[in-house]
């Protein structure tokens, strides 16, 4: 790979982001915890189990229907810390601004920002500001890291998938992808799309104090519901099965994804998380996510079966099986 | 169609699946889908599971990035690196691989090179950036070559004088054609493509029955569109006749789109043109009429392209002919991969190469 540059595919979350994990980042980084491979690292301090996860925040445009950079900032961080079964506490904030950055947009993002902060109950504890020359960045990017407390007797994690688990989704997919890619690129689509960037941790919260059997949580950003599933299938070393009827699309989304050819199975979400959980509880969770205003489509897409260990297939509309694959290339960087 | 319930849709698949296994009586068919958009729904729909294993669906010469060829590439390659170059392309483009590179690495390396969705988008592009010649990677079928007409009427009305077309264009009817010509191909019926047609109609298929005495069936893209469309050839079969008939009347007429036709003679004529695997084909291609010249890239930006050089084992000019499975291709899946791609028909999401592996033949054992 030495010889190679680095494309925009290798940011798209699907297979050339895990070829560059594992061939640049993991030979350098390799530890235990950072082989969990989770959406954050789960650490253990003096009889504490925190949840720590970072992410940087490049969207364009900067604003777009549902949301903007700093609330994205904001719910990305404090969800990928509340899929470890955390409580998210603090947030760090760090911007890089580009010379000629009007503080008015500044002035908008930071208050975006503080507005997700306060509906997750997180506070942003400490940051970092640099300016560097016009062109060098596309507006400004923003990195948030978070830190949260795992719940006690909760153990969550992509390797504790087993068959016969039912697979939960909180809610319609593709919103997020869409609602950027309309901005930026002036598209009309039949109806209008909004993100559905939102914290989770509060859905998150009631339903590991009701259910703390829970077993994976996951929120399918980069790569969407298929990348998703696939690296729980590989890391807990079981078979995904898919019923495609029972996954929620909505009209709108699927007009637009026909019309570019897009499949809403593999678009980003930013406010939507994936639960396994046993069969005796399943009920118990749905009724908690659909009382909650994050999770009132949640609904059973699907179970954990033996094989085809590490797969993910999907039963179509008129009977057939077939595979559904792990993103691969990037049709629509920078939404996040 | 959209309006079924899961059950009715479950229902009426049955019935066709029913249908066709008894229309075929345990012969061996092939019925050949000609179009990538096709390829791709048999394959998200999980139809060549459905159907009985004596009807075998084979992938055509339709996906137009997977028939441009090598040549085309390297020369969209070498004018991305022309510093006073901006290339504008469907993203699709960008991982094709030409003799010793692909757009994205010229990308990743310096070169301007956009992704737009429109030929539209390509002209608001030039707009905008007058101190740069901005080419259009002109890549399709009858489908999209009207909206590059457009796009090129448009730039001539507004005297845009920096944008320019690489028109790599190519028509359905004659690739067909050459494909029975060569006595290779066998194909029992032809599934054709429902966008095309709704464009040029359905006079252009006549041959295909009239010369060759094979049945054709114009199909839309639903699941249950595709399923009816081969039952409809079954019947054709099963009955020793060919015809050409129409399952996607609903959005294909019969004399197709006048407009769009009429655009495109205006600005495009009829040419011969190189299709990877297929090779020259008499008529197959649109070349820009003299007096649209000055949007021609080639005519107007002198460029020098280096020796095209062909994969060694890709085996892609014949999966284009339906000559090869996929799988049985060495490279398939192994050196040849979505990621990693060898040959065009492993890089366009239409891709045969592509659509067989993504969506499991081969790879998912239920």
């Amino acid at each position: 790979m030495s010889n190679e540059r680095v494309q925009l595919a290798h940011g798209s979350g699907g297979k050339l982001s895990h070829d560059l994990i594992k061939d640049v980042m993991w030979p350098a980084f390799a530890n235990e915890i950072l082989g969990e491979m989770n959406d954050g690292a789960q650490l253990h301090i003096s009889g504490c189990r925190l949840a720590f996860s970072t992410d940087s925040y490049v969207v364009k445009p900067l604003f777009f229907p549902g949301g903007d950079i700093g609330k994205l900032a904001v719910c990305g961080t404090v969800n990928d810390v509340a899929m470890n079964g955390a409580l998210p506490l603090y947030l760090s904030a760090g911007f890089v601004l580009e010379e000629g950055f009007p503080i008015a947009d500044l002035q908008r993002i930071v208050a975006s920002m503080q507005q997700a902060a306060k509906e997750a109950g997180v506070y942003i504890v400490t940051g970092d500001t640099k300016v560097v020359e016009k062109g060098a960045v596309d507006g400004i990017y923003i990195n948030t890291a978070g830190i949260g407390k795992i719940m006690d007797g909760i153990h969550i994690s992509g390797k504790n998938a087993l068959p016969g688990q039912n697979i939960i989704l909180s809610g319609y997919l593709g919103e997020h992808s869409l609602a950027v890619m309309g901005e930026r690129h002036g598209l009309q689509f039949p109806q209008s799309v909004r993100s559905d960037c939102a914290p989770l941790n509060g859905l998150v919260e009631k339903m590991l104090t009701a259910v703390p059997k829970v077993a994976v949580l996951r929120d399918p950003t980069r790569g969407g519901l298929a990348t998703t599933l696939n690296e729980i299938a590989l890391q807990s070393g079981v078979g995904i099965m898919l019923e495609e009827t029972h996954i929620p699309i909505s009209s709108a989304v699927q007009a637009a994804c026909d019309i570019l050819g897009f499949d809403p199975l593999y678009l980003a979400n930013e406010g939507k998380m994936i639960v396994f959980v046993e069969p005796e509880s399943t009920n118990q969770v749905l009724d908690i996510m659909q009382q909650h205003v994050y999770g009132s489509e949640a609904r059973v897409i699907g179970t954990v079966v033996k094989e085809p260990r590490g797969q993910v297939g999907l039963r179509t509309r008129i009977g057939g099986v077939r595979l559904l694959d792990m993103l691969v290339g990037d049709q629509l960087p920078r939404i996040c | 169609m959209l309006s079924m319930t899961n059950e009715e849709v479950k229902k009426a698949a049955a019935f066709f699946t029913r249908e066709i296994e008894k229309l075929a009586s345990g012969r061996s068919l092939r019925l050949m889908e000609v179009c990538g958009t096709h390829t791709v729904s048999i394959f998200k729909s999980g139809i060549r599971q459905l159907l009985p294993e004596n009807v075998e669906l084979v992938s055509g010469p339709g996906c137009p990035v997977c028939v441009t060829p090598n040549e085309y590439l390297d020369t969209a390659i070498a004018y991305s690196r022309k510093s006073d170059v901006m290339i504008t392309t469907f993203g699709d483009m960008l991982k094709v691989p030409g003799s010793s590179s692909t757009l994205a690495k010229e990308k990743a390396q310096g070169s301007d090179i956009r992704i737009v969705y429109s030929s539209l988008e390509a002209l608001e592009i030039a707009a905008k950036n007058p101190g740069k010649k901005v080419i259009f990677l002109a890549v399709g079928f009858e489908t999209t070559a009207p909206t590059a007409a457009a796009a090129i009427l448009m730039a001539d009305e507004a005297h845009l004088t920096n944008f320019y077309v690489l028109s790599a264009h190519k028509l359905v009817p004659p690739a067909l054609r050459a494909l029975l010509a060569s006595g290779k191909s066998h194909v029992d019926g032809f599934l054709l493509p429902g966008h095309v047609s709704a464009i040029i109609g359905l006079q252009p298929y006549d041959f295909l029955s009239k010369e060759y005495h094979i049945p054709g069936v114009v199909a839309g893209f639903e699941p249950l569109d595709i399923l009816q469309a081969v039952y409809m050839l079954m019947l054709q079969i099963h009955d020793q006749t060919a015809r050409l008939e129409n399952q996607y009347s609903r959005i294909v007429p019969k004399e197709g789109n006048p407009s769009a036709c009429t655009i495109l003679s205006q600005v495009y004529q009829q040419t011969d043109a190189v299709w990877r695997g297929l090779g020259k084909i008499p008529n197959s291609g649109m070349s820009i009429r003299e007096k649209y010249q000055a949007f021609d890239a080639l005519l107007n930006i002198p460029i020098i392209v280096e020796e095209t050089k062909e994969a060694s084992q890709c085996q892609c000019g014949k999966v284009l002919r339906g000559l090869l499975q996929p799988s049985a291709c060495l490279l398939f899946g192994k050196a040849c991969r979505p990621e990693h791609p060898i040959g065009s028909c492993m890089v366009s999401v239409e891709g045969t190469c592509a659509a067989w592996y993504k969506y499991g033949a081969g790879r998912w054992q239920v």
